[in-house]
Formats: structure tokens, sequence, C-alpha cells
């Protein structure tokens, strides 16, 4: 069954669409993240999955109910993090959790709460004191007080560093463990790559590119490159039916195609029998952070047309 | 249940907050220090009271106003500003218990202050307390309380950022202040515009059906209709010009208010 069902999402402000014809489906018990640059609409989408904002057209359910008129119900059983932080810095951490679970019908343990999160060592300083990070758990923590089915976080490590953003991630991957639906937005494809087990890449309100990571590598990444020490200018007897295919940069060969392994077999025969040297030779693949950034590209630097 | 629990939590955010704290409770307290020593505490002219007997009421009133109109609309304000508003409407909380519950609190926040001024005019400048009339002088607080809140929050409903929320109930306040009975009584040399002005808005009617309580010059237990002459002690059409005020900014702030600092 799944937890989240958007059909033909559109959302525009002011003449700008945020959102356009946007559908997608989170099963229950998956890390789904949105995955997109600033301004893409991943906001907008989960402000309106949580009910902050009306929809101007589409159909949406959240565990079955609608964000606009069952939110009262829909709010005891998500838990949310917000893009920006916001906490009354006057109080300690065990204090701010307190405030919030007992506004939760069956509110988790505090105390097992403050050991989820790593905050329980620091659970009587105020919160005006804390780093980014530890402010960013404390809030993961309030997402996460009233038991929820399902949780939001939209992009919960932006701005941490990278020790900071890998103790998230841990808290992100026992929570998902532990059954929890995530609904996750972010900038970076490694994060993405890391937790979720669907994603979107949405670029100018639209999804570009959807699926599991793995599928997704498997249908986008298709090309290898193969890159050696070379002058614009190789010996007559390199073989014949590589040269169409071989691009000189910067002092490197390049040859880009499907399977390598033919055209190593070609090289590698060829250095040995006139003694090249090939030893800086390497083959890459494209990873899925060369698309993302490709399909970001693509789409922005589209001629202004659609959107204002 | 919620909502006493939420008030309290909201007492607690206050007293986490020094500079709130002194401008809410020991300012009024402080202006009639100042004030009583400056004035001395002898009798007013052309009026039966001395100066203490006059500023402690008005000033117990400038007080609730302080913390029901002042504090109430700049800290939501404020809270509105740093998203505290926004992450509050995503738990099951009710609005309208997140709203109550600062209410509740500021209140509390007001009678502590209005009990502080009151007891310190009684103890240190012998002011006189008409124990018949304490039961209107209450019913007038909590109906001042009541409709300065309902006024705060229709300043944040009308006024978007914490700036211009502090900028618009400052600007409001003090001026109508002093055309208010609460720093300056009108004596004979006062043009007749002042009352008239200060009539027209709800803070004259608060400051002096509160002070008349504490005024020999009036009769009655306050809760008679008013005579012609004036001499009775009547809290009734000054409720009621402040109920209106307040159901009318009530609405206005139900029809404008914002739980984000900006709309996108």
């Amino acid at each position: 069954m799944s937890a989240i069902s958007v059909s033909q999402l559109c959302k525009s402000y002011g003449g700008r669409q945020a959102v356009r014809e946007l559908s997608f489906e989170v099963q229950k018990g998956e890390t789904f993240a949105l995955l997109g640059p600033n301004g893409a609409g991943k906001t907008t989408t989960i402000e309106i999955l949580e009910g902050y904002r009306k929809p101007d057209s589409g159909t949406i359910r959240v565990l079955g109910l609608n964000p606009q008129t069952q939110g009262a119900e829909l709010k005891r059983r998500t838990g949310l993090v917000l893009q920006t932080t916001a906490l009354e810095p006057e109080l300690t951490i065990r204090e701010t959790i307190t405030a919030f679970a007992r506004l939760y019908r069956a509110p988790r343990d505090i105390s097992s709460v403050l050991i989820d999160v790593n905050l329980a060592h620091l659970q009587d300083n105020r919160v005006g004191n804390l780093s980014g990070g530890q402010k960013r758990r404390l809030e993961i923590a309030l997402g996460i007080v009233g038991d929820p089915e399902l949780v939001f976080l939209d992009e919960p490590t932006t701005g941490l560093d990278p020790e900071a953003r890998r103790k998230i991630w841990t808290l992100i991957q026992r929570l998902n463990n532990n059954g929890c639906t995530i609904v996750l937005s972010s900038h970076y494809m490694d994060e993405v790559q890391a937790l979720a087990s669907h994603m979107a890449i949405m670029v100018d309100g639209h999804i570009a590119a959807e699926g599991r990571p793995r599928d997704l590598q498997r249908q986008y990444c298709t090309h290898a490159t193969i890159r050696f020490d070379a002058d614009a200018r190789l010996p007559d007897s390199f073989p014949a039916d590589l040269a169409p295919n071989t691009t000189f940069r910067d002092g490197h060969a390049e040859l880009v195609m499907e399977d390598p392994v033919p055209a190593l077999n070609a090289l590698t025969g060829w250095a040995r029998d006139t003694g090249y040297d090939l030893s800086s030779i390497s083959v890459t693949r494209q990873g899925l952070e060369d698309i993302y950034l490709q399909l970001v590209s693509q789409r922005q630097d589209k001629p202004q047309g659609d959107t204002p | 249940m919620m909502l006493v629990q939420e008030a309290i939590h909201q007492l607690r955010l206050f007293t986490r907050r020094p500079a709130a704290v002194f401008f809410v409770v020991a300012m009024p307290l402080v202006l009639l220090i100042v004030l009583t020593q400056l004035f001395g505490n002898e009798k007013i002219q052309g009026l039966g009271l001395n100066t203490a007997q006059f500023y402690t009421p008005a000033l117990a009133v400038f007080g609730v106003v302080m913390a029901c109109f002042t504090y109430l609309a700049v800290s939501t304000a404020t809270a509105r500003d740093l998203g505290i508003l926004k992450r509050v409407r995503g738990t099951p909380m009710p609005p309208w218990v997140y709203i109550c519950a600062r209410i509740m609190a500021v209140s509390v926040i007001a009678f502590a202050s209005l009990v502080l001024v009151i007891a310190t005019g009684a103890l240190a400048f012998g002011v006189e307390i008409i124990w018949e009339r304490t039961p209107a002088a209450a019913v007038v607080a909590i109906i001042g309380a009541l409709c300065f809140a309902s006024l705060g929050m229709m300043v944040t409903a009308l006024f978007r950022s914490s700036e211009t929320v502090q900028a618009a109930s400052s600007a409001a306040i003090m001026p109508l202040a002093f055309v208010s009975d609460i720093f300056v009584r009108p004596n004979a040399e006062t043009s007749e515009w002042v009352p008239f002005i200060g009539n027209m808005f709800p803070l004259r009617h608060f400051s002096i059906a509160f002070q008349r309580a504490f005024d020999y010059a009036y009769e009655g237990s306050g809760f008679a209709l008013p005579d012609a002459e004036g001499i009775v002690y009547s809290i009734l059409p000054h409720i009621g010009i402040m109920a209106l005020w307040g159901i009318g900014a009530a609405l206005v702030a139900a029809r404008f208010f914002q739980w984000e600092a900006r709309a996108i």
C-alpha cells in the first residue's frame, strides 16, 4: 500500500508555476527522496503534502488522507522537519522535546528520543548555544517524538559540515529501519544515494527522472570513458578502428563507449606490441552525480519560455 | 488541559527573557517610583487625590497594556519571524489553543504586574484601596486585558515583521497614554479635545474606569448605572466600549492573521 500518492499536482505563485503536473507514489516503509536544485519545487511539494499549502489542482493522498480537509488527523500521524530551523533559544533541549511530546496522543519516551538523536549528554543545554548540526538533530527529535508513521525531512543537512551530515544520515537510516516511511528533499546526490530507496530528480517543478538509484544508474549511466595521457598526434600504428572515436583534451586521449572491454583489449595489445607508454590508462563510468548535473543544466540552459 | 500546559510553557519562556520581564513587570513600577518622587506625594491641584493615589492605578493599567498589548504583539510577531508559529501549525495542537495559551500567559503576567504596582503604592506611598470597589476593578482589569490582547493580535495580523509590529504598537500606545489619563491628568488648562480624542479609544476607558475605583470623589461600588451629575462610579459604559473594541479587533485579527512571516 502506498503511503503517499500524488497525481497531476499543480501549484503556481503569482503566475510562476512552482510545480506542474507532478505525479508520484511513495510506498510504505521506504525512504523517498526529492532531489533538485533551489527553486525546483521540492519545498512547495513537501509543504503541500504536509498541509501547509493548498494545491491549485491535482489529487493528493497522504496516509490515505487529504491534507487540506483531514489535516488534524494527518498531523497526529506525521512528523516534520521544515527547511528552516525554528526553535526557541531560551529553552533547554529536554524542555523543547517535552513541550512537543505533550501535543501527541501517544508520544515516545523522551529519554529514548534523546538517545536516538545523540543529544542525551546535552539535554540540559539551552538551544541557543547549540551548533547547527545539533539544532537540526533536535528538530529531527521533534519530528519523531510523536511516534509518526511518516516523517518529512526538508533539506535536513543543508549548510552542515560533513561530520554533522553523516550523523544525521545514520539517524535517518535507523529511523527507516524501524519501519517509518521517510520523505526527504536534498541538493546532494551522495545523500540521496546513501539514504533513499526511491528517488525523483526535480527540475523546474517537474520530475526529470525517477526510480530506484540502481535502476537510474543502469538506465542513464550507459557509457564508460577510457582515458590515457597522449599528445594530439598518435603514432600511425594506433588501431585504425579506434581512431575515429578518439578525442584529445588537455594532454589526454578519451574514448567513450558502452562496452569498453574490446577497446581495452585492442589498446593494451597495441601498447605491448609498439612499446607505447599506456601506464596512465583509466576507465570510468558516469555516476548519478553526472547525470543529475546534466539533467539540471539541460533544463536550466533551455531558452526562457514557460517560466517567467 | 493542553491549553493550560501550553500557557505554562509560554510563561516559562517569558521568565527566560530578562528584557521582557523588565519592560513589562518592572517598568510600571519604576515609573511609579520616579513620578511620585518627581512630583512629590502631595494632593494634585483640583483633584481630591495625591500623586500616588492617581499614578498607582494609572500605571497598573499601563502594565496590563504593556503585557497584553505590546508584549503579546511583539513576541507573537517575533515567534512568527523565527518560523515557530509555522512549526506549531505542523503539530496536532489546534491553532486556537496556541493563541489562547499565549493570551492566558500574558494575562497572568499582566496581573502579576498590576498586583505588584498596587501593593507598592499601598505599602510605600500610602495609597488607599477601596475594598468594596475591588470586584468592579477586577472586572475592568479582565475586560481591559482581553480587549488589549485582542488589539495586540490585530496589530500582529496587520503588520508582517516583528520590527513593524514593534513600531506600530509603540506608535499607538505612547501618544494614546498621554491623552488617556495615564502619564498626565488633564487639568483646568487642558484643551477639551484631549479627553475627546482619548474617549474615542479604549485606553482612556480602561484607565479612568480603573482609577475611579481608587477615587473618593466618586460613590458606589461601580456596578450601578451612571448618573447625570457624574458622581456615581460606574464601570458599565467603559467596559462596554472596551468590549466593542475587543470584539472588533478579534474579528480583524481572525480575518488577517498569518502563521508565516512572508507569503511566497
